[in-house]
C-alpha cells in the first residue's frame, strides 16, 4: 500500500483537496453575507451594522488566507503527481484554469486590499464594491474550477489526436467545453452549499453569543439574516441536487447506481432513505421508498433505471462507499430544511432567541454543511471512479512517471504535519477573534512599540 | 509569430510580473529577522500587507497559464522538480499563513514563532526558484519521452545552488530598496543600509555567475550572436529572418540591465527611492528576458539529447486552444493591470498602522 504511487498520490489529492475545501465554501458564503451587511450599513449608517461588518471581515481574513495557502498547492499537484494526466487534459482543463487566474483572483486579491486594510482609507461605497468585487471574485473562481471539474465527469466538445506518442483531449469548442452538460448544475449545487456553510457559520457565532447574553443586538441581527440565507439556500439546494441528479443518470449511469445501490437495471427502482450495500453479493439493505428513484431520474415511477449490471465489473465505482457518503450528503441537506423552515416558525412567535436548546443546536451545527460539502465531493470523485476523465483515462494512467512513492510519502507527511498545524492555528485564531467578540477599541498595537528596542536596533548598525 | 511565440511571451510577462512584484515581497521576507522590535517588523509586514496577495497571483496565473498553453511542459517541469516544489509549496503556505497569524496574539513567542515561519519560508522560496531557473540554463535529465528522468539530488548542484543563493540576494535587495519607499525615519536609514549591503553582494555574485554560465552554456547567447554562436537543436526561424534586429535589441537589453544594475546606489544616494525600485525591477525584468530569449524556443533543455527538448511547439496545445486562450487573455490584461494598479494607487505612501494592519 505505502510502495503504491498511485494510492499514495490519490491519498495526497484527497488530503489536500479536503483540507482546501474547509475554506473556499466559507469564502463565498461569508463574502455574500458580508456584501448584505455592509449594503444594510450604508444605507441606514446604524452602527451595529458597521460592528457586524468588521467583526466578520476579520473571520474572513483568516479563513480566506488559509484558503489561498492552500489552494496554491492544488493549483501545481496536477502537475506534480498527475503529470500524465495534464498531459492527457492540458489543452482542455488548463484553460478554465488559466481563466481562473485571469479573471477571478485578480480581481479578488486586487479588491481583498481594500477590504482588509481600507475601511478608513476610502469612502463608504467604495468599500461596499470592494466587499461585493471580492464576494464576485470568490464565486468566479468557483466557477471556473467547477467548468474544469465538470468536465472531467462530462467530457464533450473535444476530440482525441495523438500527441508526442500519447493520445490527448483537444478543444474542439471553446465554449462547448466550458458549458459542459453538468458545469452550470454543478456550479448552482456548489455554490448554494458554499452560502449554506457561510451562513451557517455566522449562524453558530451569533447563538454563542445569545447563549452568552453578550452582543445582543448585534447577534440577533446578524443570525436573521444568516438565517434567511440559510433557509433559501437549503431550499433551493433541494431543486439543484435533484436536477444534478438527473444530469449524472444521464451522463454517469454508473455513479448514480452506486449512490442507490441498484445492482440491476429496472422499472420501478427503489429510493433507500437509509440503508447499507455490499457490491460483493451485489444487494443493498435499508428503508426504501419503491419506484421513487424512477419517479425521481424520469418522473415517472415505471420507468427505467440503468443499474451496475449494465457496467463491466472493472468499470465500477466503489458502492458501498459512495452508497454512504451521498445518503449521509442528502440526510444533512434535509436536516438543514427543516432546521432552519422550525427557526422560522420560532422566530415569528418570538421564541427563537430564547430557546436554549435551539441555539445550542445552531452553534454546533456549523460543521454539518462542512461535512455534507466534504461529503458531496466525496461522492463525486469517487462516484467517478476508476476514471480519472470518465470513460477516456483512468486514474490510474495518470500519474507522474517520474515520481516515486517514497518522494511521495515525503510530500505526504510533510503535508500531513503542516495542515494538522494550520487547522489548529485557524480554530485557535477563530476562537480567540470570537471570544474577542466585536467591539473592538484597543488597538494592538498600544504599549508595544518600545523605545529601548528601537534603541538597541540602531545602536547595531 | 504564431501563437506559440505569443503564449512564449505571455507566460514570460507573467512570470517576469511575479518575479518583480512578488520578489520584493519575497525580498521583505527575507530581511525580516533582521529587523528588531516588533514595531519595526509590523511596518515591514504591513508595507506589503495590502499587495502581496496580489502578487502572488502571478505565479498561480503563471501556473495556469502553463497548464493551458504548455501541458507538457507544466507536466514536466513539476513532476521533475516533485521533492523541491513540494519544499516551495510548503514555504509558500508558511509565509501566507504567517503574515496573517502573526498578528492575532500579543505572546512574544507566538510572534516570534511566525516572524521566523515568514522569513524563512520566503528565504526557502526565493532559493527554490533560483534553483529552478538555474536547471533550466543548464538542462535537466530529459528522456526521450521527454520526462525527467533524474533524481532529487541530480537537481542540487553548485551551479544551481549559486543561482538560488543568487536570487535570494537578488529579491533581498530589491525588497530593501522597497522598504525604503515604505518607511521612514530611523528605519528608512537602516533598511537603505540594508539595499546597499545586499546590492554589494548581488554584485559580487552577478559578474562570476554570468561569467560561469557563459562558461557552461555559451549557446545561452546564441540567439543573439548575430549568427555566430550555434544553439543545439536548431534555432527558431523568427531568430533566423531577423537576426540582426533581434540581437541589437538584445544587447540593449543587456546595456539596459548594466545600466539599472549602475543605477541603483545612484538613487538611492540621492534619496530618490522610487528611482532605485524602478531600477531594481529593470534590473530582474532585464534578466527574464535575457533568459527568455537565451533559451527560446526551448522551454526545457535536455542533457542528454537536444532532440528531447522541450520547446513552444512539442509542448503545447493545440492552435485552437492557444488562439482561443488568447483571445481571453487579452480581454483579461486590461482587468489585470487595472487591478494592481488600483491597489498600489490606494495603498502608495508611507506604511502606517492603525487598527486593520497586520
Amino acid at each position: 500500500m505505502f510502495s503504491d504511487v498511485e494510492f499514495l498520490s490519490r491519498l495526497q489529492f484527497a488530503f489536500t483537496i479536503m483540507f482546501h475545501y474547509i475554506f473556499p465554501p466559507f469564502s463565498i458564503g461569508v463574502g455574500l453575507l458580508l456584501v448584505i451587511f455592509e449594503s444594510k450599513y450604508v444605507i441606514t449608517r446604524k452602527k451595529v451594522y458597521e460592528n457586524i461588518t468588521r467583526f466578520w471581515i476579520k473571520i474572513f481574513a483568516a479563513n480566506f488566507s488559509v484558503g489561498v495557502a492552500s489552494g496554491i498547492v492544488m493549483e501545481f499537484e496536477f502537475g506534480t503527481n498527475w503529470a500524465q494526466y495534464s498531459r492527457f487534459v492540458g489543452d482542455v482543463f488548463g484553460s478554465p484554469l488559466a481563466a481562473e487566474g485571469i479573471f477571478a483572483f485578480f480581481l479578488e486579491s486586487g479588491f481583498l486590499a481594500i477590504l482588509l486594510f481600507g475601511w478608513n482609507r476610502v469612502k463608504p461605497g467604495v468599500h461596499l464594491f470592494s466587499t461585493i468585487m471580492v464576494a464576485l471574485g470568490s464565486m468566479m473562481s468557483a466557477f471556473w474550477i467547477v467548468v474544469a471539474n465538470s468536465w472531467q465527469q462530462t467530457p464533450v466538445a473535444y476530440e482525441l489526436v495523438e500527441f508526442n506518442g500519447h493520445m490527448r483531449a483537444v478543444i474542439t469548442d471553446f465554449w462547448g467545453m466550458v458549458f459542459n452538460p453538468s458545469a452550470m448544475v454543478r456550479f448552482g449545487h456548489v455554490l448554494v452549499g458554499a452560502f449554506i456553510q457561510g451562513s451557517f457559520l455566522v449562524i453558530s457565532v451569533s447563538a454563542y453569543y445569545l447563549l452568552k447574553n453578550k452582543y445582543v443586538d448585534f447577534a440577533r441581527k446578524s443570525f436573521s439574516i444568516a438565517l434567511f440565507i440559510a433557509t433559501i439556500a437549503s431550499i433551493s439546494q433541494l431543486f439543484l441536487g435533484h436536477e444534478h441528479g438527473k444530469v449524472v443518470a444521464e451522463y454517469q449511469p454508473a455513479k448514480l447506481a452506486a449512490y442507490e445501490g441498484l445492482y440491476e437495471t429496472q422499472t420501478n427502482a427503489p429510493l433507500y432513505i437509509i440503508g447499507y450495500t455490499d457490491p460483493e453479493t451485489k444487494s443493498t439493505y435499508g428503508i426504501k421508498i419503491p419506484g421513487m428513484l424512477s419517479f425521481l431520474v424520469h418522473g415517472d415511477t415505471n420507468a427505467e433505471v440503468t443499474g451496475l449490471n449494465a457496467i463491466p465489473e472493472k468499470d465500477w465505482p466503489p458502492a458501498a462507499m459512495v452508497f454512504q457518503s451521498y445518503h449521509i450528503m442528502v440526510a444533512l441537506g434535509m436536516f438543514f430544511i427543516a432546521l432552519t423552515l422550525f427557526s422560522w416558525f420560532l422566530y415569528f412567535r418570538n421564541k427563537l432567541f430564547s430557546s436554549r436548546i435551539m441555539l445550542r443546536i445552531f452553534m454546533f451545527s456549523v460543521a454539518l454543511p462542512v461535512i455534507a460539502n466534504q461529503l458531496g465531493w466525496v461522492s463525486a470523485e469517487r462516484g467517478r471512479q476508476p476514471w480519472i476523465v470518465t470513460g477516456l483515462l483512468r486514474t490510474s494512467e495518470g500519474l507522474s512517471k517520474s515520481v516515486t512513492a517514497e518522494e511521495v510519502i515525503i510530500s505526504l507527511i510533510l503535508f500531513i504535519l503542516v495542515y494538522i498545524l494550520l487547522f489548529f492555528v485557524w480554530l485557535y485564531v477563530l476562537d480567540k477573534e470570537i471570544k474577542h467578540g466585536p467591539t473592538d477599541e484597543n488597538s494592538p498595537e498600544a504599549g508595544y512599540q518600545s523605545e529601548e528596542d528601537f534603541a538597541e536596533t540602531i545602536s547595531k548598525f | 509569430m504564431d501563437f506559440n511565440v505569443i503564449w512564449y511571451i505571455i507566460v514570460g510577462v507573467l512570470l517576469m510580473g511575479y518575479a518583480i512584484l512578488d520578489g520584493f515581497d519575497l525580498g521583505v521576507g527575507a530581511l525580516h529577522l533582521f529587523s528588531k522590535g516588533d514595531h519595526n517588523r509590523r511596518i515591514l509586514l504591513n508595507s506589503i500587507g495590502p499587495v502581496w496577495d496580489g502578487n502572488e497571483v502571478w505565479l498561480i496565473t503563471a501556473g495556469g497559464a502553463l497548464f493551458a498553453a504548455f501541458p507538457e511542459v507544466y507536466a514536466t517541469a513539476f513532476s521533475g522538480f516533485y521533492l523541491p516544489f513540494m519544499l516551495l509549496l510548503i514555504a509558500l503556505i508558511f509565509r501566507a499563513v504567517s503574515i496573517e497569524f502573526r498578528s492575532k496574539e500579543e505572546n512574544k513567542r507566538w510572534r516570534k514563532g511566525w516572524d521566523i515561519g515568514f522569513s524563512v519560508g520566503s528565504i526557502i522560496a526565493a532559493m527554490l526558484f533560483g534553483i529552478a531557473i538555474g536547471n533550466i540554463i543548464i538542462g535537466m535529465q530529459l528522456n526521450s519521452e521527454r520526462i525527467y528522468s533524474g533524481s532529487f539530488l541530480d537537481l542540487i548542484t553548485p551551479y544551481t545552488l549559486l543561482t538560488g543563493v543568487f536570487n535570494v540576494v537578488m529579491f533581498a535587495m530589491h525588497g530593501a530598496i522597497y522598504l525604503t519607499i515604505k518607511t521612514k525615519g530611523e528605519l528608512q536609514t537602516q533598511v537603505k543600509k540594508w539595499a546597499y549591503r545586499a546590492y554589494t553582494l548581488f554584485v559580487i555574485l552577478f559578474i562570476p555567475l554570468t561569467g560561469l554560465t557563459l562558461l557552461q552554456k555559451p549557446e545561452m547567447i546564441a540567439n543573439f550572436s548575430f549568427g555566430n554562436v550555434e544553439l543545439p537543436g536548431a534555432k527558431h526561424e523568427l531568430i533566423l529572418d531577423h537576426q540582426f534586429a533581434i540581437s541589437i535589441f538584445a544587447w540593449l537589453v543587456v546595456v539596459l540591465n548594466i545600466l539599472s544594475i549602475m543605477n541603483i546606489p545612484r538613487m538611492l544616494s540621492k534619496e530618490k527611492y522610487i528611482g532605485a525600485f524602478i531600477s531594481s525591477a529593470c534590473t530582474i525584468g532585464a534578466l527574464i528576458m535575457l533568459f527568455a530569449l537565451g533559451i527560446f524556443p526551448n522551454m526545457i533543455i535536455s542533457s542528454i539529447d537536444p532532440a528531447n527538448n522541450l520547446d513552444i511547439y512539442n509542448g503545447s496545445s493545440s492552435n485552437y486552444t492557444l488562439r482561443t486562450m488568447f483571445f481571453v487573455a487579452i480581454w483579461g490584461m486590461p482587468f489585470v493591470i487595472g487591478y494592481t494598479t488600483l491597489i498600489y494607487w490606494t495603498y502608495r505612501g508611507k506604511t502606517e498602522l492603525n487598527d486593520s494592519s497586520y
